[in-house]
């Protein structure tokens, strides 16, 4: 009895000791390294333009990295594992341009959307094969269906937009629920899922592991490559889920939609704190990266700096984030 | 006094810890000049003073008769001092000469590298060296000791006086060993002092001249070589009599729980046959190479086998992946703890419920209480020195990190347990420590496959010892029987014991 009181004292102090040498040792300073900026940057912004502190631009700024964010969640998992996906831009374009056909074709607001995300959950799947039963490199396998899935979005679409979804569709991407729009309810939606698998499910540990050291995990006896090959498809998932929304905001369905948004995606994953050596990251982390990467966007735009500048800009704070975190691996 | 180089009280502490309270360490030219002490005992970071990559908080170094300080890698090497590290730090694409002068290539006036001149002073090195070896050959195809050469060799170039060996022999067979030890012999003659750092203590006696005691970061003591034995020698790093080296206590031993048939693959086993009893510690010995980790390998499912036939309990099993063993009852303990045993990012806790996180799933969903509380419970039991179970596990010791992969194979309540390797690079009071498990493992019942290199832990641990040679077991014996004599005969193919 005592003894089991003891114990229990003990996991308790443990667990505060831990809890305060995680805040000291810096493993959430690298967190609060980016709260801290976004605040700096919410700051300066606030003094530069009168518009930004308005509770519609920040709903605007959640809109606007709605996309980003989804994608980002996808890809934090795959990235985890060491690993990355290339292909979530074009497999978000193939999807909404599959949802946008059955529409045309037949109406089924239901099973348009519902093929559309098989559409994109089977690029992530084919992602997975490739990469463990042909031993590719993540980065080719991906690369590949970059082509292969814009290809395809293209031949179905002969290249015009598929315009003039129906309101169940736009609903997902221009209605509001309890005045927020449905796109950033998706994304706190999506945020917890990710959130939870990460830290509370088996796909999330094995992830963490396989990234940490695939071989290992394998020699503790985990299918590591049908795990892979799940964590592909939850991206190509993502990915699909990103495709609908964006149709749905737009009121069409391109061909060309999300080019070059991979690479947007892997950026709010990494000013986020994950690792592209696999093995480090979390949801929380990706999803300020992405709301960063969007007030950062906004800001230029109220300071009518030109889209151009903007691009230069982003690059400078994907480079700053990831030497801070270095410095202080560096430092440890 | 003659010393080529003195270190004088050397202080060294890092957040929480005093790594280095007042340390000496004298050489003298020509020497070699053992360092011993066990893991923690702040023999590497003394050598990491020494060559730069730490600055030390107090004390002095004087290398010739000069008092210096060394700021960085760079200037220890400027200074003569070299160190080879355990993992060996050459470029496996490049070529021997290009190691060697890398960063350095000697150029011809109008700025290239002049190949002739660094293949030729190559040469002229490995000659000295006794090495028969091309200068052109990449170092990736040159086994692990000729790389070791291939350092020492570069050690040399730099014209270093003083070099030092971490723990060099951990990779070696026997006859790279002597190879190894034979060069040395000639660079202390050329008047080249080497320190040496080593667990084997056999081979201190052997080859050093002189030995520095250090224990938990403060100088114990120098002695010549020839004044103390082995016992002596443990007494002083550990600081107390470890009352035996190898504390083998007997378990009942029952039933055949794996029995191997005939298990073959292609050019790495041949018909191995052979049975693992209840409560029973079986021996795998043999030289670098025999097959014997391919042969773990095989049993755990991580390499496929071309015939043969395993059988659990008397029931064949048909095992195509390490799941499937698990699933069996058999646990693998790998020869690289750090590679392969664990994920060194994760904690204690998620690396020890890694096989078994199917016992922790409520509905889909981790059950992390759970598993904190059994693997606090196992840390207990095998006695992880860890401040809590959520310490990622790259911060632990050696000895520390190969408990908590024994305690995932507890925790994934497996009955068969192969160590391969278990105590290498590991000190000795840990050492008896994991002796001390594997007494326990059999007294509950389980069943051990020890592979060591060691003769003495497989005669001192062992109740009864196979031999394997070239893929083949070429010798049984009981306990009583076996000597190391016997084994060696078995290991190098001169003698066939099978029943």
């Amino acid at each position: 009895m005592s003894d089991k009181i003891q114990k229990q004292v003990m996991a308790k102090e443990q667990k505060t000791s831990v809890g305060i040498m995680k805040f000291i040792t810096g493993e959430y300073l690298q967190k609060f390294g980016i709260v801290l900026a976004l605040l700096i940057m919410c700051i300066a912004l606030s003094i530069m333009s009168p518009y930004f502190l308005k509770v519609s631009n920040f709903v605007n700024i959640l809109l606007q990295s709605s996309i980003n964010a989804i994608l980002a969640f996808g890809l934090t998992f795959v990235i985890i594992t060491g690993g990355i996906d290339l292909s979530v831009g074009s497999v978000l374009a193939l999807a909404g341009v599959v949802m946008g056909v059955v529409l045309q074709n037949q109406g089924n607001v239901v099973i348009a959307i519902f093929l559309g995300l098989i559409v994109g959950a089977l690029c992530g799947f084919s992602n997975g094969v490739l990469i463990t039963k042909l031993n590719l490199p993540p980065f080719i396998a991906t690369l590949g269906m970059m082509s292969i899935a814009r290809g395809l979005a293209l031949v179905i679409t002969k290249g015009y937009p598929i315009s003039g979804l129906p309101p169940a569709v736009r609903f997902l991407g221009a209605d509001k629920l309890a005045g927020i729009p449905v796109p950033v309810l998706l994304v706190i939606i999506l945020f917890v899922i990710s959130h939870i698998i990460l830290s509370n499910t088996k796909i999330g540990r094995y992830d963490y592991a396989i990234g940490g050291n695939e071989e290992a995990t394998k020699l503790s006896g985990v299918n590591v490559d049908k795990y892979k090959i799940i964590i592909y498809t939850i991206s190509g998932l993502f990915a699909g889920i990103a495709g609908i929304v964006l149709a749905a905001r737009v009121n069409s369905a391109l061909a060309i939609a999300g080019m070059g948004y991979e690479l947007d995606a892997i950026a709010a994953s990494v000013i986020g704190g994950v690792s592209l050596m696999g093995g480090e990251g979390s949801a929380s982390g990706t999803l300020l990266g992405a709301v960063v990467m969007g007030v950062l966007r906004n800001g230029l735009n109220l300071l009518n700096v030109s889209t151009f500048w903007q691009q230069v800009v982003i690059g400078v704070v994907v480079i700053a984030a990831v030497s801070l975190d270095q410095l202080q691996k560096k430092r440890r | 006094m003659d010393y080529i180089l003195e270190m004088r009280n050397i202080s060294k502490e890092f957040p929480g810890v005093k790594a280095l309270n007042k340390v000496n360490l004298n050489i003298k030219p020509g020497e070699i000049h053992v360092l011993v002490g066990e893991n923690g005992a702040g023999k590497s970071t003394l050598m990491k003073i020494l060559t730069g990559v730490y600055s030390k908080d107090e004390g002095e170094i004087i290398l010739k008769g000069k008092k210096i300080d060394i700021k960085s890698p760079k200037e220890a090497q400027i200074a003569g001092i070299s160190i080879i590290y355990q993992e060996l730090n050459l470029v496996p694409q490049l070529s021997i000469a290009e190691n060697i002068f890398l960063g350095r290539e000697p150029l011809k006036k109008n700025g290239l590298i002049d190949w002739e001149d660094m293949y030729r002073k190559t040469n002229e090195l490995l000659k000295r060296l006794d090495l028969n070896l091309e200068p052109r050959i990449k170092v990736k195809k040159l086994g692990i000791a000729q790389q070791q050469m291939v350092e020492i060799a570069k050690a040399l170039s730099f014209k270093s006086d003083i070099i030092i060996m971490d723990e060099p022999t951990s990779a070696l067979t026997e006859k790279e060993i002597e190879q190894l030890f034979k060069v040395m012999k000639q660079l202390k003659s050329s008047g080249v002092a080497i320190i040496y750092i080593s667990h084997r203590l056999e081979e201190i006696k052997k080859i050093g001249d002189r030995l520095t005691v250090l224990r938990d970061g403060t100088y114990i003591g120098t002695y010549a070589v020839d004044s103390v034995d082995i016992d002596k020698i443990i007494q002083l790093m550990v600081g107390r009599r470890l009352e035996e080296k190898f504390p083998k206590e007997f378990a009942a031993i029952s039933n055949n729980v794996l029995e191997v048939k005939n298990l073959n693959r292609k050019n790495v086993l041949k018909n191995i046959s052979f049975v693992l009893k209840k409560g029973e510690v079986l021996g795998l010995a043999g030289l670098m190479g025999a097959g014997r980790t391919e042969l773990a390998r095989a049993i755990f499912g991580v390499d496929p086998i071309d015939g043969g036939e395993i059988y659990i309990n008397g029931i064949k099993v048909n095992i195509k992946s390490p799941s499937e063993a698990i699933k069996n009852g058999i646990g693998l303990l790998p020869e690289d703890r750090k590679m392969q045993g664990l994920v060194q990012a994760l904690s204690v806790t998620h690396n020890v419920t890694l096989p078994s996180l199917n016992n922790f799933i409520k509905k889909i969903f981790l059950n992390k209480k759970k598993e904190n509380d059994i693997t606090y419970a196992y840390v207990e039991k095998v006695n992880i020195k860890t401040p809590s179970t959520s310490k990622k596990v790259r911060f632990l010791s050696g000895g520390n990190q190969q408990k908590v992969v024994l305690a995932k194979w507890l925790c994934a309540n497996v009955d068969i347990l192969i160590f391969d390797e278990p105590t290498r690079g590991i000190d000795v009071g840990a050492k008896v420590e994991i002796y001390k498990l594997i007494n326990n493992l059999v007294k509950e019942g389980k069943s051990v496959l020890l592979i060591s290199s060691e003769l003495p832990e497989i005669l001192g641990m062992c109740d009864r010892i196979l031999v394997m040679h070239e893929g083949e077991i070429t010798g049984e014996f009981l306990r009583q029987d076996a000597t190391q004599e016997k084994i060696l005969a078995c290991a190098t193919g001169r003698l066939k014991n099978v029943g």
